[in-house]
């Protein structure tokens, strides 16, 4: 009895796999986890609003999403990567070289990183000089010179005496996250280059300004609070000394609890973003395989769906999600070039 | 030592009950400590697993309620079916959402202008038009006549009348403004705001709207994964420790083979996620996200645990009973399976069992094979694209909207059901198959 049940079973098992393996009826979206609350949003109103099946969404993270993607043509391979950063000259080589020839780029919107605080503590206002000192590995040497000494900064009072005098506490992601490589290329590339010393670096020794840049110090003074954003968040309240980095959309979903801190002047709000005050903003994008338009049901209407004022305008579904919004102008040029299905040129690097 | 006979023991005759004694106190309080320290360790373990669940069940709580909105809802024959047709499809395609508007509407006769009109229907949640759509579908008479339906109400409205947005912060840092409360307030004096019995969560798949997201999806992956699984390892597992312990000559390939299943048990599980991406998807080409390819690899990971244990389990059958059976003229293969192989069953279902809850509870490994997914649809096969528990436990718990934070603990909830099932089931099997001799 035990027997023929696994025989049944595992017969029925071949047999459904072997139909499933001809075709795929439901687009395969791979990619970043930062895009993959809009990604889900905008597949679950095209599940419901269409006669297509809802896309099977996958948060496999930038990198790892575009290694799928790149893999080759066919229904085993996924039909839209999501990316935090655009395509890098290297993966869209490999595309080519797996037969990934054309891929059509778009655009979604930007994403903002929060640098914030409890509410019960006062609000920050930092520039991206202020965070690099307070964050990196080796800064200069406060004594006076050029020589890089390991971080001695242990209040932010000492980094400018115009900052509270409160220890230095900050929660952020580890570097396997989308938003630690964001935070540390924008914030804190961004801040050392503030010191001319360093911004000369550049020029003589790249590879070493960037150690310098992007180094993360690892005293203890920055945790790594895990990929949970959420969590960030629940330990911010209940630290009120603490700074937490994390996705914007987080700190719009939680303005009753924490505050963000204002970058260079500028505090993160929807508009500051939009507009590109804020300067700890990335753009954000997917990639759409060419070759499997008209293979896989549904794709070019999904384009059409997400390329829709209705989800990713100003006022669409998505920017209740979080999502900011392009500008008017640059929104309708990706949304054409998207529904016509233009593929993109080779990145530059 | 001391040995009281000795003639140094005549000498002084109480030394060694003295010694005794003395010791006797010692080694009572030895004892009396040890059985505290293991008391209290009992205590502090279920005193944290006490913490874990109030935690988790205070919080999971609310998530099986739902607010929802009760509106007269006029199913506005023009809107619905204008040409009277009945089909299935103009039924479908209807602009229900219409419907529900103007019944909120007319709650609120005085709200004019765009923006307010916007907040007002931000009120509803997505899932409304959808609701309306299945009582037309189910009920086309329904049409020219008007209804008292609850409608499930938008999860920052449902955050706010569960009290997880605070109504005394400044308007704001609220996301439900002072405009949208004083409707919340206006309906709940009518009596048609009202928290319910959440059924959605228990039907429904995944959803980025809390208010709609349900456990049914991955609760079915979770099931369909496990079933083969279990349909995979357990054979497999069982004839592997049956030939190793009782068939196999003992030479240093069986031994090599004997550590290398105590390593692979040790072997984080990650590895056998990429194992199962480059062997099951890559080369054999099963299919992505399905809870075959799933049950793959949990079997690959569960087999060692299932193995090492059925092995102990017909160690622990006494060899007397191998001795009768083959005294008696049975051959060694009936040997084993009429005589030693039913008695072994209790401890290797055990085995099993702990094999099964590790592979309940794994995520890792199904990152590489596309089961960390969004996936609307319920699966209905093994070869469907879906989720499992863990895996939907993990991304409610990283969306960012409020609503998702007592449905991650609802969802631990109903995890925990679902082992406790498992283990109830290894518990009743072991029941029918234990022989005592």
């Amino acid at each position: 009895m035990n027997k023929t049940l696994i025989a049944v079973a595992v017969t029925a098992a071949a047999a459904s796999f072997a139909t499933h393996a001809l075709a795929r009826d439901a687009i395969s979206i791979v990619g970043s986890s930062t895009v993959f609350p809009f990604s889900t949003a905008v597949a679950e109103n095209f599940g419901r609003t269409s006669s297509f099946k809802t896309p099977k969404v996958e948060s496999t993270g930038t990198g790892g999403g575009m290694k799928l993607f790149c893999s080759g043509v066919g229904v085993n391979h996924p039909d839209i990567t999501n990316a935090s950063r655009g395509m890098k000259a290297s993966e869209f080589d490999n595309c080519a070289a797996n037969g990934v020839k054309e891929v059509v780029e778009v655009k979604i919107g930007f994403d903002g990183i929060a640098i914030a605080n409890s509410k019960a503590a006062r609000e920050y206002d930092l520039t991206l000089k202020e965070i690099w000192l307070a964050l990196a590995k080796d800064v200069p040497d406060p004594k006076g010179g050029d020589a890089l000494v390991a971080n001695p900064y242990k209040t932010w009072k000492e980094v400018n005496p115009a900052l509270p005098d409160a220890k230095i506490e900050v929660l952020g992601p580890p570097p396997t996250s989308g938003t630690r490589d964001a935070f540390v290329e924008l914030a804190m590339e961004g801040g050392c280059n503030a010191i001319d010393s360093i911004k000369a670096l550049k020029k003589a020794d790249e590879k070493k300004h960037k150690a310098v840049c992007h180094g993360v110090r690892e005293d203890g003074v920055f945790v790594e609070a895990g990929e949970n954003d959420n969590l960030i968040v629940q330990k911010l309240v209940a630290n009120p000394n603490a700074i937490g980095i994390f996705g914007f959309s987080f700190l719009d979903q939680n303005a009753d609890k924490i505050q963000g801190a204002k970058i260079n002047g500028v505090s993160p709000t929807y508009e500051t973003i939009a507009s590109g005050d804020y300067p700890v903003s990335r753009s954000i994008y997917f990639y759409v395989k060419k070759a499997h338009v008209g293979t896989i049901p549904g794709i070019a209407e999904f384009v059409k769906e997400f390329t829709s004022d209705a989800a990713w305008g100003p006022e669409g579904y998505l920017a209740d999600k979080g999502l900011i919004s392009l500008p008017d102008a640059e929104r309708a040029k990706w949304a054409s070039s998207a529904q016509a299905m233009e593929p993109m040129a080779k990145p530059s690097k | 030592m001391s040995n009281p006979a000795t003639p140094d023991g005549a000498n002084s005759p109480r030394r060694a009950i003295d010694a005794v004694n003395a010791s006797l106190k010692r080694r009572y309080a030895a004892e009396k400590r040890f059985r505290l320290m293991g008391m209290s360790a009992v205590i502090l373990g279920l005193a944290f697993v006490a913490i874990l669940f109030v935690d988790i069940v205070a919080k999971g709580w609310p998530a099986f309620q739902q607010t929802s909105i009760q509106l007269p809802i006029y199913f506005d024959a023009q809107v619905i079916d204008p040409e009277g047709t009945r089909e299935a499809d103009t039924l479908s395609r209807a602009n229900y959402v219409v419907l529900a508007r103007d019944a909120l509407r007319a709650q609120f006769p005085d709200v004019q202008g765009r923006t307010d009109v916007r907040a007002l229907n931000a009120m509803l949640s997505p899932g409304v038009p959808q609701q309306l759509r299945e009582l037309v579908m189910a009920d086309p008479s329904l049409i020219g006549t008007t209804q008292e339906i609850w409608l499930i109400a938008d999860d920052d409205v449902d955050q706010f009348v569960k009290g997880a947005i605070p109504r005394d912060v400044p308007e704001l840092e609220r996301r439900v403004k002072d405009q949208t409360v004083a409707w919340i307030d206006a309906l709940d004096e009518r009596g048609r705001i009202e928290k319910k019995f959440n059924t959605t969560f228990f039907t429904a798949g995944a959803s980025r709207e809390p208010e709609l997201a349900g456990i049914a999806g991955a609760l079915m992956g979770s099931f369909y994964t496990l079933v083969l699984t279990l349909l995979f390892s357990f054979p497999i597992a069982v004839g592997a420790a049956l030939y190793l312990e009782e068939f196999a000559p003992k030479n240093k390939w069986t031994d090599i083979i004997e550590v290398n299943i105590n390593n692979l048990a040790a072997v984080p599980s990650i590895v056998f996620g990429l194992l199962g991406l480059a062997v099951f998807i890559s080369f054999f080409g099963v299919p992505r996200s399905t809870p075959l390819v799933g049950a793959l690899v949990l079997t690959l990971m569960t087999l060692p645990t299932i193995i090492i244990a059925s092995r102990a389990a017909l160690k622990s059958v006494p060899p007397s009973i191998r001795e009768a059976a083959l005294g008696v003229g049975a051959s060694p293969l009936q040997t084993q399976f009429h005589h030693v192989l039913p008695l072994a069953m209790p401890g290797m279902l055990t085995g099993t069992i702990i094999g099964m809850a590790q592979a309940l509870g794994e995520t890792a490994p199904l990152l590489m094979i596309g089961m960390i997914a969004f996936i609307v649809d319920i699966p209905g096969g093994f070869t469907d694209p879906s989720t499992v528990l863990p895996v939907q436990i993990f991304l409610w718990a990283d969306s960012p909207e409020r609503g998702f934070i007592e449905k991650t603990s609802a969802a631990i909830m109903v995890l925990l059901g679902f082992l406790l099932l498992m283990n109830l089931t290894a518990v009743l099997l072991r029941r029918k198959f234990e022989r005592r001799w």
